[in-house]
This record gives C-alpha cells, sequence and structure tokens, in this order.
C-alpha cells in the first residue's frame, strides 16, 4: 500500500535538508578556512530575520529589497564579527574562541530583546499551499528549498571558477604560503567572514518566510546546525551537505511514525550513534 | 638586480646571519651553498620578508625590501618556491597554477604564461586536472616551480629544489634551472647538492655559520680546495 | 594562611545566625549553589576538556528526582541515586569515545554541546510528565511542617544555606583531592621508562574519564539542589545551551585554573545580574543577557585568565618588583 503521507514526510525531509544545508554551508565555510567556530551563527540569522520584518512588515519596503538590505547588513556584521572580536583571540586557544563567539550570542540575544521585545513576531507573508495529486507542500518551502540550492551552486562556482575563490580553498590548505603569491591572508579571511555572513543572510531570508522570530530562536535551530557539520565533519563542506539531508530525513520521517519533537531525538540519537562510530564526523574535517 | 649589503638576521635572541653581502645581476643564476644550519633558508627567508633581517639592506633593482610586507614581495618581482614545494594538495595543478598568477597583472597574462609553463614542464599539461598531492616529488617540484613562475617574477628563489627527490628526478630538475637559465630567467638557489648546482649556475657563494665565506664563478669555487674536501669528497 | 582560610570558612558559616534577612540569604545559597557547580564544571576545564554541555548532567539531576517525586512518590533519596547512575551512563557515553580518540577542542565542545540539547529536547519531548517549556514544580511535601527529610525539602533557608555551605566546602576539597592524585599520575608517568608513552596514554585516557565523572555527578547533584531549592525547573533554566554557557562563563571569569575561581565567578555573575536588578528598580528583559554577552566576550579578550587570575598575575608581578628585604 503506497503511503502519501509517508511520502510528503520525506519530501519535507528533503526540503528541510535543503535549508539546514545551506545553514551548515555558512558555518563550515568558516571554520574550514579560519578554523574558528561561529557559536553566535544562529543569532546573526536571527538578527537578520528581524531586519527583513521590520522593512518589510513595518516600513512596507518591497520583500525582495528587504532581502538584499539582510543579506547585506548580515554580512557586514560578519566581517565586524571577526575583525573585531575573533581576530584579538585568532592565536589563542580554540575554546577561547568558542566563548567568544558565546559572548556574541548573548550580546546578540539580549540586544534584541531590549530592542524587539519578546513578543513572537511574524511575516506575515503566506503562500498557497502546492497540491500535487495527493501530495500537500508548502510553496514557501519549496521556494525556500530552490533558492538554498541556488545559493549552494553559487557557492560551489564561486569556490572553484574564480581566484578569490580559489584562494579560500587555498589557505584553508596551507595558510603560510599564500603571502608568496601576493596573497594577503588578514584579507581572505575577512572576505570568508563576509561571505559567511551572506549566507547566514540569505538563510534568514529563507526561514523568515516560514517561522515567527522571537529573540530566543537561535537556541532552537543553532545547536541543529553545529551537530550537522559535526556529523559532516567540521569544515567538510560536501560532508555538511550530506549529513543535512540525513538529519533532516531523520526529523521529518521519525516525526511521522512517532510525535514531532521524537522525530529531533530520534536524529540526535542518530547523531550520537554516529559519533561513536565516526567521532570525526562521517565524513571527517576540513573543506 | 638583487643586492644584500651587510644583512643581519636571526630568530630572537639566535643569530643567524652576520652581516652577509651579496648580489645578483639580470640574468644570472647564483647558487648559494653551505653546510646544513648555515644560515641559507634563513637567507631566502629573510628575502622572502618571512621574517625581518635586524640589520643591513636588501634592495631589489634599487628598491629597499626591508620593510614591504610578505604578501607585496610578488609585486616587486620576486617569487618564492618554498623548501618542500608547498602545494595545496588539495587543489589541482592548474589550480595552483592559477594560484600563481593571484596578482591583478598576473591575472591578465594567465593564459599565455599557462602555456608557457606547460611547454616547459609537459607533465604538468598532462596531470593538469590531478590534485597536487597524488604528483610524485619530482613533478610537484616541477609544479611549485611553475607556480612560482606563473607571476611573471624578476628573481625566482628556489629554496632546495632536489632535497627529498629520486637521483633520476634530482637530475631532471636541473636540468629544468638550467634551461630556465638559458632562457633568461634570474635565478637565486640555495642548494645542498653542490656539485650539481655549480653545474648550472654562473657565480656562486659559500655560506658557513651565518657568514659569506667565498665566493666566486661557479669554476672558480669548484676549484677550491675547500668545496673540493667538504662537499666533492675530494 | 591555611589558618586564615579556616577562620574566613567559619565566619562565613556563622555570618547567618547573625539574623540575615531572607533575601541576603537567598543570595548567598544561590551564590554557593552556582559556585558549588562552576567548582565542578572546572575539574574539567582545566584538563583542557571545555564541554558546552553541562546542562545535561545538571537536567538529569534536577528533572530525574523530581520526575520520581512526583509520578512515583519516589523519594529524593532512592531518587539521586538513579539520576547518578544515569548521569554516570551519559558521562560514560560523552567521554570514553572523545577521548579514546583524543577528541578535544572544538569537537568536545559541540559534541558535548549536543549532548544538553539532546537533554533539553527530550525533556520538551516529554512534556506530558516533564510540563514541557512550561516546566514543573516538586510536589509539596510542607504543607503541614516546615521541613520534610524524607522530600528533601525544607523552608527554612537557614538549612539550605548550611547544605549548600556543604557541598561547596566538599566541591572544594574534592578539587584538592583531583589535583594530589593528578600529581601523583604525573609523577608515575615520569618515572615509569619503558612503554612510558603507551602507559601514559592509558593513564591519561583513564584520568581524563575519572574527571569527567566527578564533574558529572557533582554537576547531578547541584541540579537536585537547584530543583528542591528552587522548587521550580523549566527546561531554559537547567539544560540547553544557555546555562551550560552561563556555567562556561561564570567558571571562566573567575578563573578556571585557581580552585577558588569558579566562586569568584559565581560571586561576581551573581552581583552583575542583582546589581542590575536593584539599579534599574525592576527587570529590564535582555539587559543583564546583553551585559552578560559583552562582558564575556572582553574578558576573553583581555582577561583570558579570569578575574581571580588576573588578579593573583599582577600580585605576583607586584611582589617582584618590591623591594626585597636584606637577609641576614
Amino acid at each position: 500500500m503506497f503511503d502519501v503521507f509517508l511520502l510528503e514526510a520525506v519530501l519535507n525531509g528533503v526540503l528541510f535538508g535543503g535549508i539546514l544545508a545551506l545553514l551548515a554551508l555558512g558555518l563550515n565555510l568558516i571554520f574550514g578556512v579560519i578554523d574558528v567556530v561561529w557559536i553566535c551563527y544562529a543569532e546573526l540569522i536571527m538578527i537578520g530575520m528581524y531586519a527583513v520584518y521590520y522593512l518589510h512588515a513595518v516600513y512596507a519596503l518591497p520583500l525582495w529589497l528587504a532581502f538584499t538590505a539582510c543579506i547585506i547588513l548580515v554580512s557586514l556584521l560578519g566581517a565586524a564579527l571577526h575583525q573585531f572580536v575573533i581576530r584579538p583571540v585568532l592565536s589563542a586557544e580554540p575554546i577561547n574562541q568558542l566563548l567568544v563567539t558565546g559572548g556574541v550570542l548573548f550580546l546578540l540575544q539580549g540586544t534584541a530583546t531590549l530592542a524587539f521585545g519578546v513578543e513572537f513576531k511574524n511575516l506575515g507573508v503566506q503562500l498557497p499551499t502546492l497540491r500535487v495529486g495527493e501530495l500537500y507542500l508548502s510553496t514557501t518551502r519549496l521556494i525556500a528549498f530552490v533558492v538554498a540550492l541556488l545559493g549552494m551552486i553559487g557557492m560551489y562556482l564561486f569556490l572553484t571558477r574564480t581566484y578569490l575563490g580559489t584562494a579560500i580553498r587555498a589557505i584553508s590548505q596551507d595558510r603560510s604560503v599564500m603571502p608568496l603569491m601576493g596573497v594577503n591572508p588578514r584579507r581572505i579571511f575577512l572576505l570568508t567572514s563576509a561571505l559567511g555572513g551572506a549566507l547566514a543572510g540569505l538563510s534568514a531570508c529563507l526561514l523568515v518566510l516560514q517561522y515567527d522570530i522571537h529573540p530566543a530562536i537561535g537556541l532552537s535551530f543553532g545547536p541543529v546546525v553545529f551537530l550537522v557539520c559535526v556529523l559532516g565533519g567540521l569544515g567538510n563542506i560536501i560532508g555538511g551537505f550530506v549529513a543535512a539531508f540525513l538529519f533532516a530525513q531523520f526529523v521529518s520521517v521519525g516525526g511521522y511514525f512517532f510525535h514531532l519533537e521524537w522525530g529531533y531525538v530520534l536524529a540526535f540519537l542518530f547523531f550520537v550513534a554516529a559519533m561513536f562510530w565516526r567521532p570525526r564526523g562521517l565524513f571527517g574535517g576540513r573543506l | 638586480m638583487l643586492a644584500l649589503n651587510n644583512v643581519s638576521a636571526g630568530y630572537g635572541s639566535f643569530q643567524a646571519l652576520f652581516g652577509v653581502s651579496l648580489e645578483i645581476k639580470a640574468g644570472e643564476t647564483v647558487a648559494v651553498i653551505g653546510p646544513n644550519g648555515a644560515g641559507k633558508t634563513t637567507l631566502l627567508r629573510a628575502i622572502s620578508r618571512l621574517i625581518d633581517p635586524s640589520a643591513g639592506e636588501m634592495l631589489m633593482e634599487g628598491k629597499l625590501l626591508n620593510r614591504v610586507p610578505q604578501h607585496e614581495l610578488v609585486a616587486h618581482g620576486i617569487a618564492h618556491v618554498p623548501e618542500n614545494r608547498r602545494l595545496f594538495p588539495r587543489l589541482t595543478v592548474e589550480e595552483n597554477l592559477r594560484m600563481g598568477a593571484f596578482l591583478p597583472a598576473a591575472r591578465a597574462k594567465f593564459a599565455q604564461r599557462l602555456q608557457q609553463v606547460y611547454a616547459l614542464f609537459p607533465r604538468m599539461q598532462e596531470r593538469r586536472r590531478q590534485p597536487a598531492a597524488t604528483l610524485s616529488g619530482g613533478e610537484q617540484q616541477m609544479c611549485a616551480i611553475g607556480r612560482a613562475l606563473m607571476s611573471g617574477p624578476k628573481l625566482l628563489l628556489l629554496d632546495e629544489p632536489s632535497a627529498g627527490l629520486a637521483p633520476v628526478m634530482v637530475q631532471t630538475i636541473f636540468e629544468v634551472v638550467r634551461t630556465m637559465s638559458a632562457e633568461g630567467y634570474t635565478v637565486l638557489i640555495v642548494e645542498q647538492n653542490v656539485r650539481q648546482v655549480l653545474t648550472i649556475a654562473h657565480r656562486g657563494y659559500l655560506l658557513v655559520t651565518g657568514r659569506i665565506k667565498s665566493s666566486g664563478t661557479s669554476a672558480e669555487l669548484l676549484a677550491t680546495d675547500e668545496i673540493k674536501q667538504a662537499y666533492l669528497g675530494m | 594562611m591555611k589558618a586564615l582560610a579556616w577562620i574566613a570558612v567559619v565566619a562565613l558559616a556563622l555570618l547567618p545566625l547573625v539574623g540575615l534577612g531572607n533575601y541576603p540569604l537567598h543570595l548567598m545559597i544561590i551564590c554557593l549553589l552556582w559556585a558549588y557547580v562552576y567548582t565542578g564544571w572546572a575539574l574539567m576545564g582545566r584538563l583542557g576538556m571545555t564541554s558546552f554541555g553541562h546542562g545535561a548532567f545538571l537536567s538529569i539531576g534536577a528533572y530525574v528526582v523530581v520526575m520520581g517525586w512526583n509520578h512515583f512518590g519516589l523519594s529524593p533519596w532512592l531518587g539521586i541515586p538513579v539520576a547518578l547512575a544515569l548521569t554516570a551512563l551519559v558521562a560514560l557515553l560523552i567521554g570514553y569515545p572523545c577521548f579514546r580518540l583524543k577528541i578535544v577542542g572544538h569537537y568536545f565542545a559541540l559534541v558535548t554541546l549536543a549532548f544538553s540539547e539532546i537533554a533539553r529536547m527530550i525533556i520538551v519531548a516529554l512534556r506530558d510528565y516533564t510540563g514541557g517549556s512550561l516546566g514543573v514544580t516538586p510536589n509539596t511535601a510542607l504543607s503541614n511542617s516546615s521541613w520534610s527529610l524524607l522530600a528533601l525539602q525544607f523552608s527554612s533557608k537557614l538549612v539550605w544555606f548550611y547544605v549548600v555551605l556543604a557541598f561547596w566546602l566538599a566541591g572544594l576539597w574534592i578539587w584538592t583531592l583531583v589535583d594530589r592524585s593528578m600529581v601523583r599520575i604525573a609523577l608515575e608517568a615520569i618515572s615509569q621508562e619503558e612503554d612510558a608513552a603507551a602507559s601514559i596514554g592509558i593513564g591519561v585516557t583513564r584520568l581524563k574519564l575519572g574527571v569527567t565523572m566527578i564533574s558529572a555527578l557533582m554537576t547531578c547533584l547541584g541540579g537536585v539542589l537547584y530543583a528542591q531549592y528552587q522548587l521550580y525547573l523549566n527546561p531554559e533554566t537547567v539544560s540547553g545551551i544557555g546555562v551550560s554557557l552561563q556555567m562556561v562563563f561564570g567558571a571562566i571569569a573567575g578563573g578556571m585554573f585557581l580552585r577558588l575561581g569558579p566562586t569568584v565567578g559565581a560571586v561576581f555573575t551573581l552581583l552583575l545580574t542583582e546589581g542590575l536588578r536593584l539599579a534599574l528598580g525592576h527587570d529590564v528583559h535582555g539587559l543583564d543577557t546583553t551585559l552578560y554577552g559583552l562582558l564575556l566576550v572582553l574578558f576573553i579578550i583581555f582577561m583570558p585568565r579570569g578575574i581571580l587570575g588576573t588578579a593573583l598575575a599582577l600580585a605576583q608581578r607586584l611582589q617582584r618588583t618590591a623591594p626585597r628585604p636584606a637577609t641576614a
């Protein structure tokens, strides 16, 4: 007996996986190149979501403009994060880098609470549900998936076809040799941070279409992104990509057979099992 | 083209170079030889701006190099092929070469220079889509030299190019340097392999415990007793 | 020096008897409780095992005991061993693969973070029992009396003060014990020359697992104390990344390489929160978090050794430059 609802769950898992993969991409890029984990990554996205909300829902800017502004804003935030917070501790122990971004997590969360209050806000963009035969799919999710995919393809092309992109890949393989080719590593790190921020901004645009905004939402999806990255091998972009879809399937299908949250628990347990089997991640680390 | 006047350099309280003076004219291939720990690598690192000289001047075509940041060196026309090649292991041969042409001025000439490098190293063209880590030691050295050439340098610094290579490959590499020398490249080559390097270089400097002990044309150096005893086992 | 320390402890113990009000007493209890918890975390932290997931252990202690009492009538006296056993299991689950395969730094922090999130997820998913995000209160045993040994509930803050004081002192004592045994293991490792590498390797793994176990169990008990004292729990306050980071910050702000460092950190963070509340007259949502975050960033950049560590280093430097008396 063909189970339409199961198929729906699988498809939703794929759509969810796409977004997760985009989220993981930003984090893995930063870690793979600069060797730092932005613990506050989800909070950057949260700020981006608020930006879209205020620009579009409150100040009535057209959506595409709000999206563009959001991407630029978070990109600048990423660069600023690197320049002012991470650079001073780049040569310190890794734990200090984790902690300093942890501090930014609280800083961003607190500032958002002060500025925007604790009520849930919603962009209010409602798109119709798509019906394919007996399947019901959310158009919003579909669009988000397509955009995420395009974003990742764009990133791939940038990393492989441009000088800067090649330099970014190169610096993660041998940092100290870069100056011999006329590349200033500091500039590349700053650029990568801006790129990571831009990816976070794009993710914010896609997420704000689907979810409510609250200063603490970073806590709900941030750890998931870390998990996915660690699962795929921290810094491994392809690993993160695969891990995202795997994880999303567990959440979606698991949530179908049991209750929604248990899908997450199941996915987390899968993570634990994978860590036992391959503690360095399914595909090992680094670009 | 390149002149070092009384350059001293070291690492913290440990001094490795003491008042070293040397010069390289355009089109010359000059060798710096000497025992292990003599300071040969330190010398290249000073020129390459990985370390700051504590005294003396380094001049490239009359311009002072002492305070130039590392990443601006290529713009001054100096390309350094580091010890142990240091290719980007997971980038392909062609991507490694592309990185050599990162400078905007070099990007414009990328296609042309790529052909030149492939002409010099046909094997690189064969392997251009392979990750650099899959190449043999000798091929990696060729790729590293090719990468340095992609920036169209006036001066090429070669740091122990024969290190870790099988004797057959050593021959090949020195043949390559000879070809480059014949084509008019200016090369400063630091080497352990005294016999081979002096057959392809015009002149040489003998560096011992941080000081230039002797210098001269290759023929002159090969004739000195010191070289004969210490390095050629005569 | 030692005598001075003991005098201070006795003075601290006698302080409440002078007749402190409930609020100052409450502050001291909270302070000592978190000082104890931060000390437990720092046992691992100082060895380079920076866990971002101690919230998992805290929440196991808190929820297992309260759930046992509320749903099964299980006295905390029995609930505590169950919580400890579960904590030990989880600690083993995290510790063994990590240490065997030398997972440290980023990976370790993120893997432990995952566990605290798992704990939080499970608590929320089991909302029919745990009350989910709304939280839960242990059923009161104090309707007829002011204390219940069976339920481990006491309405008198004085009693709680001494309980928490005892735990805090015990925590410091454990720290000393671990220190001493570490020195012993290090000396053993040095004295063994054959197969030094292998034996050091095994010794190190066992040491790390041991310290992890102690740290986890301490934190678990901290969770029990918290639950029984506050008489209200929710997943955000005892599990998840928020409280885990708070522990890390507290220990590091004070200085995690020194025995009293985490305590200083607890005092500091408490003063910060309460000071803000008093200065502003009421809770301004988000201000304490903002300042917290800003201070953490500034601390890590400018004072990575924490308050106590930096103060001590400063004192040492001043001592060296001070004129020395001539020795006869």
